[in-house]
């Protein structure tokens, strides 16, 4: 069996080593082609009537005008009269066009008629007589967590648990089988219990979540010596991908569809789009080159990919182009959910944690959102957390780089970090003591606690909250501590050497950006002794072997894996030909520098080229797969732990904080590429100096919509808020023999913490809740003032 | 180009546009009468602060482009804005629509050697200027130094900003050859991106600065 291992560090030449984007070449020069830059022939151009209100029903619906409208190919009413609407921003009406301008003037002559219904878009605290335990749930309930792509498992436990309200007709059935919910889901409404004197009720937006018990928190908070308690939070945010979402469909002919999509998903759509549009998956092609990212938001086809398709089929089957306007990006496209919490710490004398207590609350939209994992990566002995989710109209919520985990950051390094201000203790000592208890990952914390403290120079630049530089500049640092598994997900790669010596590789993944065509040519490279250029790469097509969807940095490990098993086994079938012809056995063989040539002696080999038309005149295709336990080892892994630390200076006056400096010390087990590993740490870094100090989804309470559906209100980082960034990858002894381990997520986890940390060390005072603008920290300052 | 003998609603215009050159101030006076204005295309001569101004539209007008030194030639309504009669009508989709209002610069093209949005210009101002897009930085396949100097520094992620910020660096950097990190930082803040390629772009601009772009 042939050698599936990842090479040890002596007989590696790329992996590991800094190597060049392969695709940057055609993103500086504008050449690559993203979804949103297709343009197939005889192309229209589709618009979409959104709904102004947060909560109404549809009352009525006129489309005639538009239809009369000259270069008006097709339009389509997504939803229609009697349907209630949960947040603003949604879809009413789709028309197709032969231009722009066109398809605009038809969205404006059609009329609608809503009758609006109370709506709420707040997340703040909720109030104690409103929260409800989970009831049982009423068929809107069950449209929402359709809307919100609830899993069906989760879904069915759920009914099974709490209930219905009322039992569903066969045309209740029917409109939610139409709006995704599977079998299994439409026979636990059929058999479940029916609570109907509640439904008399109205359901509360307020509901219980989650509430557990560890340990015994009230003896522990007795006996602790300092107690410390704080109200901590982080607000709803948006995705904001440069590229909005969106797809172009045509159908090639009237029983096959062919889309451009914008998705971290290549392989997973068609499945998802088969249900909508009563059609097999496998006629339905999905083709992507680049996608302008994603974040967690790009998963499904969305409701917007179906109607694309459909008003397609209105239109004859041509090609119609529906991207997001940026506004709809902003208000419905993507948002993270808050968590909120009042949270208490105990420790002992020498600061030792000891207990926990945390009341949470947050909303990811009308699903209401579940409990962040707190407290986070330490886990304490005796702990009490209770959790609210706020159901409300603000939009759906979704995957957002690293679910859960920013905020649970937040929640827990901000309040521990409050204990060791209140124990008069240096953090780095105060976390230092305590990794014992964050269990498996305690030796590389302490390694990372380490070599960060050095990197950020941190035992000069620390100083007690209670001494303040005076003056109106003061400094400060903060840390925060992450973790992520990043297994590799499943992913099938075939591998053609073809008897010319070329070489193809092709995979249904994709590459947001994070340097996923680079790996893949890399390993393959590496595998077969023959340069990355020589290799032709094939990724994002229905057409390809399947990959898994780019989430919960998953694709590395994954497709790193199948294509090394690809290889070695291409490698060794051309073994067994080229044998013959070096008179050797086949295990005797190796390829290195393009050249296959028998171990040990250079000089019987044969150019890569010659050796390959040993292969007679077929090609030679192979499967690698991930996982494949029949090959091992097991070229994945799972668990990553970080350490971040941000230096800040505020401006005491104004309220404004800069970042100086980050760190980042990140390990992810074996690292195939370091430069790009690098650049996604630099990124993450970035992305959150951006969440940390900027970025809110800001909900008018009155007319229930976004206020800040742009990009001058929503604000990203510039280039001119980034500080001096330092990222260290934590390879070698230790972490390479691991395997590979995702990076997408861990590094974006810390920097909120790390930040409002840093921030409480330079101004003597947390400031509860991020983001950290100016209002919000001269309100911290004036009440510390006042205290 | 794309062929328009699909749209029913094209009207062939009787005149050739010129610079239109309506201010600001004009264009509101004129809009406060537009209801005086027939709905048929091509240039309608019409009396605004005492003077005679040519009005344009809203149907579609013939237009002609300087382009990367090439022609370019389309009949557009004069709402279109150059970004995208440069992405849907020419299919120079280098300059990215991200936030179509002027906020992010994923679309700065250069427009007489400077650097503008495109989504923020009408392409009928555009005329008879001398519009330099992405796509024309690139020589017989070699890159620009400072594409180059962007791929060695691993300066795009997902790339959907990347364009733009290379327009808007050479731009930059045509005038400010020698920059230092804070002339950059400040000069540079006109683009935004998502992924968070900032460090990389200030380093491959650093590089360029320092050898001279």
């Amino acid at each position: 069996m042939p050698d599936y291992a990842w090479p040890d560090a002596q007989h590696r030449t790329l992996i590991g080593t800094r190597v060049s984007r392969v695709d940057s070449p055609a993103k500086v020069s504008g050449q690559a082609k993203y979804t949103y830059d297709v343009h197939r022939p005889g192309m229209l151009y589709g618009k979409v009537l959104r709904c102004p209100y947060a909560h109404a029903k549809i009352v009525s619906l006129d489309t005639s005008a538009a239809e009369k409208m000259p270069g008006v190919k097709a339009v389509h009413i997504v939803q229609g009269p009697g349907t209630t609407i949960h947040w603003a921003g949604d879809e009413i009406v789709a028309v197709a066009a032969v231009d722009e301008p066109t398809a605009e003037d038809a969205i404006r002559l059609i009329k609608v008629e809503y009758k609006q219904l109370e709506h709420l878009v707040s997340d703040a605290e909720p109030p104690k007589s409103g929260v409800q335990e989970e009831g049982p749930l009423s068929m809107d309930a069950i449209d929402d967590m359709l809307d919100n792509q609830v899993p069906a498992g989760q879904m069915v436990s759920q009914i099974q648990q709490y209930g219905i309200t009322e039992k569903p007709s066969e045309d209740t059935l029917n409109g939610l089988k139409e709006d995704g919910a599977s079998d299994a889901v439409l026979d636990a409404l059929r058999t479940a219990a029916v609570h109907a004197e509640v439904a008399s009720k109205l359901p509360s937006s307020y509901q219980k979540a989650a509430a557990q018990t560890t340990g015994d928190p009230e003896k522990a908070f007795a006996e602790a010596a300092v107690v410390s308690e704080g109200l901590y939070g982080i607000p709803v945010i948006t995705h904001c991908c440069l590229e909005s979402h969106g797809s172009i469909s045509e159908w090639t002919d009237p029983d096959h569809l062919f889309t451009h999509i914008s998705t971290q998903n290549v392989s997973g759509i068609p499945g998802q789009m088969a249900e909508s549009l009563k059609m097999p998956a496998t006629n339905i092609r999905v083709h992507q080159d680049h996608i302008g990212g994603g974040f967690g938001s790009k998963f499904s086809p969305d409701r917007w990919g179906i109607f694309t398709a459909e008003i397609s089929k209105k239109a004859g089957g041509k090609p119609v182009r529906i991207m997001l306007e940026r506004d709809a990006e902003l208000e419905v496209a993507g948002a993270r959910p808050s968590a909120y919490a009042r949270v208490k710490v105990g420790a002992t004398k020498d600061g030792t944690v000891v207990a926990w207590q945390s009341n949470s609350w947050g909303t990811g939209g009308p699903g209401g959102g579940g409990m962040p994992p707190i407290p986070y990566v330490f886990s304490i002995p005796n702990q009490r957390q209770e959790h609210i989710a706020i159901r409300n109209n603000i939009g759906p919520a979704r995957a957002w780089r690293a679910p859960n985990h920013p905020q649970a950051a937040v929640l827990t390094m901000c309040a521990l970090d409050d204990l060791a201000a209140k124990l008069n203790m240096d953090p780095v000592e105060f976390f230092g003591k305590n990794l014992n208890l964050t269990k498996q990952r305690e030796s590389t914390y302490r390694e990372e606690l380490a070599i960060a403290s050095e990197l950020m120079d941190w035992k000069q630049k620390w100083h007690p909250r209670t001494r303040i530089a005076s003056g109106d500049m003061t400094r400060g640092v903060g840390l925060s501590f992450h973790t992520w598994g990043g297994r590799g997900h499943a992913s099938d790669c075939d591998l053609t050497i073809h008897p010319d010596g070329s070489v193809d590789i092709k995979l249904g993944t994709q590459d947001l950006g994070t340097g996923t065509r680079t790996c893949i040519l890399i390993v393959a490279s590496e595998t077969l002794g023959i340069p990355m250029e020589a290799i032709q790469l094939q990724i994002g097509d229905t057409t390809y072997p399947p990959s898994g969807g780019s989430g919960g940095s998953t694709t590395i490990g994954g497709v790193s894996s199948s294509t090394r098993r690809a290889a070695a086994d291409a490698r060794d079938a051309l073994f067994a030909k080229v044998a013959p012809a070096l008179n050797t056995q086949p295990d005797q063989l190796e390829c290195v520098n393009g050249k296959v040539s028998v171990k040990g002696d250079s000089s019987r080999s044969l150019s890569w080229k010659e050796a390959c038309s040993k292969l007679g005149v077929m090609p030679l295709t192979i499967r690698g797969k991930n996982p494949d336990k029949s090959k091992p080892p097991d070229l994945t892994n799972s668990g990553v732990g970080g350490v971040q630390m941000a230096e800040v200076e505020v401006d005491t006056d104004t309220g404004v904080v800069k970042v100086k400096k980050m760190v980042a010390v990140q390990d992810c087990g074996l690292v195939i590429d370091l430069k790009t590993a690098e650049t996604q740490c630099y990124g993450a870094l970035i992305m959150g100096i951006s969440y940390s100090l900027y970025e809110e989804k800001v909900m008018d309470p009155t007319t229930g919509r976004m206020l800040n559906a742009d990009m001058g209100f929503y604000r990203l980082a510039g280039l001119s808020d980034i500080p001096e960034l330092v990222v260290h990858m934590m390879t070698g002894k230790g972490y390479d023999e691991r395997g590979v381990i995702g990076l997408g997520e861990p590094p974006v986890i810390s920097p909120g913490a790390a930040i409002s940390n840093a921030v409480a060390n330079a101004i003597g005072v947390r400031v509860p809740f991020l983001p950290l603008t100016p209002d919000r920290v001269l309100a911290a300052l004036e009440q510390k003032a006042g205290a | 180009m794309r062929n328009d003998t699909d749209d029913e609603n094209l009207k062939n215009p009787t005149d050739n546009p010129e610079n239109p050159g309506v201010s600001r101030r004009d264009f509101l006076k004129i809009s406060g009468i537009s209801a005086a204005v027939p709905l048929v295309a091509g240039p309608r001569v019409i009396k605004a602060a005492g003077q005679r101004v040519r009005v344009y539209g809203p149907g579609k007008v013939p237009m002609e482009f300087a382009i990367n030194g090439k022609s370019y030639k389309a009949n557009l309504e004069p709402r279109v804005t150059l970004l995208d009669a440069l992405r849907d009508e020419f299919e120079l989709t280098g300059a990215k629509r991200v936030c179509d209002r002027a906020e992010c610069g994923a679309c700065t093209v250069l427009v007489d050697d400077k650097p503008v949005y495109a989504c923020a210009m009408l392409a009928i101002e555009a005329q008879h200027k001398a519009i330099t897009t992405i796509e024309s930085l690139t020589r017989d396949g070699k890159l620009h130094p400072i594409q180059q100097a962007f791929v060695d520094n691993d300066a795009s992620q997902c790339g959907f900003c990347t364009p733009g910020f290379v327009v808007a660096c050479k731009a930059f950097l045509d005038k400010h050859p020698h920059a230092g990190p804070e002339e950059i930082r400040r000069g540079l803040s006109g683009n935004l991106c998502r992924c968070g390629t900032y460090a990389g772009i200030r380093k491959a601009i650093a590089q360029v600065a320092q050898k001279g772009a």
